[in-house]
């Protein structure tokens, strides 16, 4: 398949959506690549360098996306100043478009793809789940945004971020606050931290506390307890209590704080103003307020989207364009997050999109000039046969969500789980079947070949029967959860466990009050039982002793 | 003591062991875990003694402490990376315990007990589990510590020995229904003895690699050995913590044969490993091998100084070298300097479940930077060296390319994406499966010939100059 990497038509807009790294692996994955000429120019690299990575350079802009079945973009697309028609007109019939839509702010793009018959991939709605981190563009752009935001900041701050104590005086650390520790957050904190600042964030999740802290920040808090966190690990509408709150926690802090970054975002919704104009007259002359919700309308009443506006002596910084201020970065990251797009949903240079993958459920618009309709997803089989430990996993996940690395690694190993454990559950229904119908025949065989045989001792032996079968089923689920690295741990523990053969051992010992040769058998079994159960325990605690962060 | 209370205890210690296998589910509940199942053992033995009455009461109580002890002695003393042999070993007295206890029903239950078709039969499964396990533990062990071969043994008509085997041990069992007990006191004996023979038979056929399985196996078995002995002696606590053991046991089998993309039947009944296959095409390129880069400890250490992310992928040879302490210093020197370090697993890396895991914990390296192979695999790309310490077949690019390959379609460690491959291996022969390994002769490996342990010290010097 031929992929169009097309130069970004807005002026201001400085990223690609490949570079000559990114192409490199593209055509590894079997496609063909052809770069509009100057595409990465703005982004610093150079035609010959995509040329050298084995892109074909293409003048004719036109030429270029009806030639592709696939066109790489970063932002949605605009109708061309110089062609005086809409850019996603030029698609192919039935080809594929990849970029960034934000389809409430840009109605347009949806109808047109619609009208090209074509295919459209919208990576802000790749889905947060563990498997497509590595494609989640919004991630990356939001955790240069916040980096850039602290480098604007610093540009217009008039005083040092880090405190000094020079001859000339003492000069106190820059007060910075944070509100949002989402990834634009968290990447703010680091850099703002980074330069020497003081730094404290706010968020009302209370998930993200740890996070905060970790990268050597306060986190500060309103003392009413709600929980701001959706299922998907982005933030929700909170109450009005506690909007009131928060807005008097913000004017106190504002008094103080030198620099306040803002970053909250709720999905689908204009930004919360969250910095209002009272606060920024409480600020001190010189302050700077760095809106990353400006595209959204911005959380800070004053902001106007796009531009460094001071209003009483207040720099308001509003840029829209903050991932695009770092356009190296932003091309490598975005580029790369298209690779591990491609590397799951191609194979061997064709495009497949398969309908019950939850990426392409999400993340596709419109399929073949169509609204996309979905068949449902097949229940899984351990829906059926496990029903219990199913919502512990999805929590696993959506903790996966939240941007930070601790949580998400360790959702990590819950992640590759259920897979596992649907085959395996399959495999145990059937054993276990198979195991009871035997077991069944055997018994039969016996009670009819002997007469004899009291029948007490048959119905004792279903009710046993019923006692293993069900353990069997409970030690199956419970196996299944243990995780890899414990799995040597759980053989001794198995092994001690085992040892409660023990009993049997000592139920041998006394017959009708006399000690004899079943009592000597008994005896022996008891010690070589007893071995196992003190070697077992134990060393399952020495092993489980070294286990540590 | 009364019964109701009894069964109260048995309860009691049934949920406390599926809470101690519960706690094994993650790092920070696992020592819980154990003590919940310690506690339920200890519940279980002392109401099961007192219901006996007083007579059994010093008896046990000598069996328990002279048992006690020598189980310490074993867990106090076991080095790390012998625990698979240690395992090993607590299996066959397991086996052993359900095989004494089988007998000494029969034993008890006097010359009536050949009339009672369901109790003999009963009888019958758990000595014949129990002597399997026991004698096939023992194997495993012998094998495990070097003392045999690791290569299976093979003899001729081996899958008929085994049915005939299995056949006499049944019809033995429906000799001595309504036989004379002192007859059938003599067929008993016999089919432990086939039992054990089996046992032994059936484990010297498995090739040393395959040892997880196998571990695995015998563990699964130990446990419905305890099952059978719940049921002869009509006692539901162990025909619950017997069916737990066995499904656990189970499990890791049924995961550790999905790594290896081979059938239970296969690793049981295959004798895999017993001959290099001679007919691939590498064998005729066999005469002039092909060119590998030889890396020196000063030249790695290079790249490990400059490397941004690196990942380690220990294999068995880490733990025959016991150079796991030498390989997290390595690691510590690396992530003082910035780097970010990591390690990989393979499922089937080691010669017991988890095994590598254990070592680097004994090592002092962090759970959380120990990763498994699906967490992991997609990261090599972003890698810049990629340390391979004693594995061979599980970072095999054949298992993925070479559809002649025995290995073919096992999953496998992608090191080859990353930027530079080291692997530290004594010497270029291929591992367990026999199968050559392309991933030595690939532009962006070397190889670092030498002990694992003799490699790492000396990389440790070079790291700590610089």
């Amino acid at each position: 398949m031929r992929i169009a990497i097309p130069r970004e038509v807005r002026p201001a807009e400085r990223r690609v959506a490949a570079t000559p790294a990114t192409v490199k692996k593209l055509i590894s994955f079997g496609f063909s690549v052809d770069v509009q000429t100057g595409a990465g120019h703005r982004a610093d690299y150079p035609d010959e360098d995509y040329t050298a990575a084995g892109a074909t350079l293409r003048d004719d802009v036109k030429a270029l996306w009806s030639d592709a079945d696939l066109v790489l973009k970063v932002e949605p697309p605009v109708a061309h100043p110089d062609l005086d028609a809409h850019e996603a007109s030029f698609l192919k019939e039935g080809a594929t478009l990849a970029s960034f839509v934000q389809a409430d702010l840009n109605p347009d793009v949806i109808d047109q793809v619609k009208a090209r018959n074509a295919t459209l991939i919208a990576m802000e709605k790749v889905p947060r789940i563990t498997r497509a981190q590595k494609m989640d563009a919004l991630s990356s752009m939001a955790n240069i945004a916040g980096y850039r935001a602290v480098v604007e900041a610093a540009n217009v701050y008039g005083s040092f971020f880090t405190g000094q104590i020079t001859a000339a005086g003492k000069v106190p650390p820059a007060r910075v606050l944070i509100i949002g520790a989402g990834v634009a957050g968290l990447a703010a904190v680091g850099a703002a931290r980074g330069l020497g600042a003081e730094v404290r964030a706010f968020d009302t999740r209370s998930a993200v506390r740890e996070q905060v802290q970790s990268m050597g920040a306060r986190f500060l808090e309103v003392e009413i307890e709600e929980e701001g966190e959706t299922k998907g690990g982005y933030a929700k509408v909170m109450s009005q209590a506690f909007i009131d709150a928060e807005m008097d926690l913000f004017r106190e802090q504002a008094k103080e704080i030198d620099i306040v970054i803002t970053t909250a975002l709720i999905p689908g919704r204009p930004a919360p103003k969250l910095w209002l104009a009272d606060m920024v007259e409480l600020m001190k002359p010189g302050s700077v307020v760095v809106d990353l919700a400006a595209q959204r309308g911005g959380n800070c009443e004053l902001t106007v989207p796009g531009e460094h506006v001071i209003n009483n002596d207040v720099h308001i910084i509003g840029y829209t364009d903050l991932a695009s201020r770092m356009p190296r970065t932003a091309s490598q990251l975005y580029g790369t997050n298209l690779v591990h797009l491609l590397d799951d949903l191609s194979t061997d240079g064709t495009l497949e999109l398969d309908p019950l993958d939850d990426v392409v459920r999400g993340a596709v618009m419109v399929h073949n000039g169509a609204d996309p309709s979905w068949p449902d997803k097949p229940e899984k089989p351990k829906k059926a046969a496990k029903p219990a430990p199913q919502p512990k996993t999805a929590s696993a996940e959506s903790k996966a969500a939240t941007p930070a690395k601790a949580p998400a690694k360790a959702a990590v190993g819950h992640g590759s789980h259920p897979t596992d454990e649907g085959a395996g559950g399959k495999l145990g229904v059937w054993i276990a079947t198979a195991a009871i119908a035997g077991l069944f025949v055997v018994w039969a065989a016996i009670r009819g070949g002997s007469d004899g045989a009291s029948t007490t001792a048959g119905s004792e032996f279903v009710q046993h029967l019923t006692v293993f079968v069900l353990a069997c089923v409970v030690g199956w689920h419970v196996v299944w959860n243990v995780t890899p690295a414990l799995h040597t741990p759980l053989m001794s523990v198995t092994n001690a466990i085992s040892g409660i053969i023990v009993l049997g051992g000592i139920l041998q010992l006394v017959s009708e009050g006399t000690f004899g040769l079943a009592g000597w058998l008994g005896i022996a079994a008891v010690t070589l039982a007893t071995i196992n159960i003190a070697g077992g325990f134990l060393v399952t605690e020495r092993m489980l002793r070294m286990f540590r962060k | 003591m009364h019964e109701v209370m009894l069964a109260a205890a048995y309860l009691l210690a049934s949920l406390l062991f599926i809470l101690s296998l519960r706690g094994l589910s993650s790092q920070t509940t696992a020592r819980n875990g154990n003590f919940y199942g310690a506690m339920g053992m200890g519940m279980a033995v002392l109401a099961t003694a007192l219901a006996m009455g007083d007579l059994s009461v010093p008896h046990v109580l000598a069996a328990l402490i002279g048992g006690a002890l020598v189980g310490s002695f074993l867990a106090i003393r076991v080095a790390m990376t012998a625990m698979p042999e240690l395992v090993a070993l607590l299996h066959s007295f397991v086996g052993a315990a359900a095989v004494l206890v089988g007998l000494a029903s029969f034993q008890r239950d006097g010359p009536e007990v050949t009339s009672h078709a369901v109790l003999l039969s009963e009888i019958w499964v758990d000595v014949f589990i129990g002597a399997i396990t026991a004698s096939g533990s023992v194997v495993a062990w012998a094998k495990l510590k070097g003392l045999v071969g690791g290569r299976p043994l093979l003899l001729p008509g081996r899958h008929a020995l085994n049915v005939v085997l299995v056949i006499s041990s049944f019809a033995l069992l429906f000799m001595s229904m309504g036989a004379e007990a002192s007859q059938a006191w003599i067929y008993v004996l016999v089919m432990a003895v086939i039992a054990a023979v089996l046992g032994v038979h059936l484990v010297v056929a498995i090739g040393g690699a395959d040892m997880p399985v196998v571990v695995s196996l015998l563990n699964s078995y130990s446990g419905w050995t305890a099952s059978a002995a719940g049921f002869m002696l009509g006692n539901d606590l162990l025909i619950v913590t017997g069916a737990l053991v066995g499904s656990s046991g189970a499990i890791l089998s049924y995961i550790m044969c999905k790594a290896m993309n081979r059938s239970i039947w296969n690793v049981v009944f295959g004798g895999f490993g017993a001959k290099p296959p001679a007919t691939t095409k590498k064998a005729a390129q066999e005469g002039e091998p092909l060119p590998v880069h030889e890396a020196n400890v000063a030249g790695t250490a290079e790249w490990l100084l400059s490397a941004k992310k690196v990942i380690v992928a220990p294999g068995y040879g880490m733990a025959v070298a016991r150079a796991q302490h030498a390989v997290r210093e390595v690691c510590d020197i690396l992530r003082d300097r910035g780097c970010e370090v990591t390690f990989a697993i393979h499922p089937v890396a080691g010669r017991l479940p988890g095994h590598m895991n254990v070592l680097l914990a004994e090592a002092a390296v962090p759970y959380d930077i120990v990763m498994e192979m699906d967490e992991i695999n997609h990261e090599f790309c972003d890698v810049d060296v990629v340390l391979v310490v004693g594995a061979n077949d599980i970072v095999n690019p054949s298992a993925e390319t070479d559809e002649d390959s025995p290995i073919y379609g096992m999953p496998v460690l992608k090191v080859w994406d990353s930027k530079q491959v080291v692997i530290c291996k004594r010497s270029r022969a291929s591992g367990y499966a026999g199968v050559d390994n392309p991933l030595f002769y690939n532009d962006n490996s070397a190889m670092l010939f030498g002990d694992a342990r003799a490699s790492m010290d000396g990389l440790l010097q070079e790291l700590r100059a610089a």
